[in-house]
């Protein structure tokens, strides 16, 4: 029963963590809290048994993620009071979004309580043997390696384009 | 499954929408775009979390681990075009608003 107390108080930590990063009122701030996120998220994984995507979550969305937002921010320069005073959203969408966000919640409760859901079908292939993650990546979903692959080159080209210099820019 | 693992499952099913819908409330609250990727990157960690869940309850986190790479691999990637286009609009119309976006042509 420990460890349930462990898993409601890291998912306090990531639900209140995320409300802070999206609230702040200086971008940067938010930018570091959502490292914070990562952080939390990646201790779940660990604890949900998946240390790879942990390690990922970690190194990845906790670290350069991190570090590019970081960037970004410093680059731009944001100007944070006055900027954030005219683009104020007016409050009949913040009530429509506020509404639709506990229609989301009432639906998600009901369709748990209700319908009694308590399980996750597991996939007949997938219950055959033991399997670890190295052979799911490389036997079972090596098309996946081509996807990522292709979306990588997909990010290099855009980043490409989007940095470079126009004719009349010296 | 036991009774602490239906009440941790119930919690899960019930904390990753929640962190999906702080990123969408973000998304739709804001006009600043580094806050709109902020709540997009949130929206993707309710994702994962979900990913993981569904791994670890159905006793298999090797084939999820695998999903929720690939998922990480495109949020590195959407965050990298999102700050190249974020750089140039801050350059064009020296302002984080999505305002300004919509004068665009073409």
């Amino acid at each position: 029963m420990e460890n349930l107390y462990i898993h409601i108080f890291l998912l306090f930590l990531v639900v209140i963590t995320s409300v802070f990063a999206v609230s702040h009122f200086r971008i940067i701030r938010g930018a570091i809290l959502l490292g914070g996120v990562s952080f939390f998220v990646s201790i779940i994984l660990f604890m949900l048994k998946a240390p790879m995507a942990a390690m990922f979550e970690l190194s990845v969305c906790a670290g350069l993620i991190t570090v590019i937002f970081i960037s970004v921010i410093s680059i731009t320069n944001p100007p944070y009071i006055d900027q954030r005073k005219q683009n104020r959203i007016s409050m009949w969408k913040k009530i429509v979004a506020l509404l639709s966000i506990i229609l989301v919640c009432g639906v998600c409760i009901y369709i748990i309580d209700e319908k009694n859901i308590a399980f996750i079908p597991v996939m007949k292939n997938a219950s055959a043997a033991a399997m670890t993650t190295k052979d799911s990546i490389w036997n079972m979903r090596h098309v996946d390696l081509i996807g990522q692959a292709l979306i990588l080159l997909t990010g290099i080209f855009a980043v490409v384009v989007l940095f470079k210099k126009g004719k009349d820019e010296k | 499954m036991n009774a602490e693992s239906l009440i941790l499952f119930k919690l899960y099913i019930m904390v990753t929408p929640l962190l999906f819908i702080i990123g969408l409330f973000s998304i739709m609250t804001t006009r600043n775009i580094v806050a709109i990727i902020i709540g997009i990157e949130i929206m993707t960690k309710g994702v994962t979390l979900l990913f993981a869940t569904s791994g670890y309850f159905s006793s298999k986190p090797e084939i999820t681990q695998n999903f929720i790479i690939v998922m990480i691999i495109v949020e590195v990637v959407i965050l990298t075009i999102a700050a190249g286009l974020i750089i140039n609009i801050a350059k064009k119309y020296d302002s984080l608003s999505t305002k300004n976006i919509r004068n665009l042509k073409g």
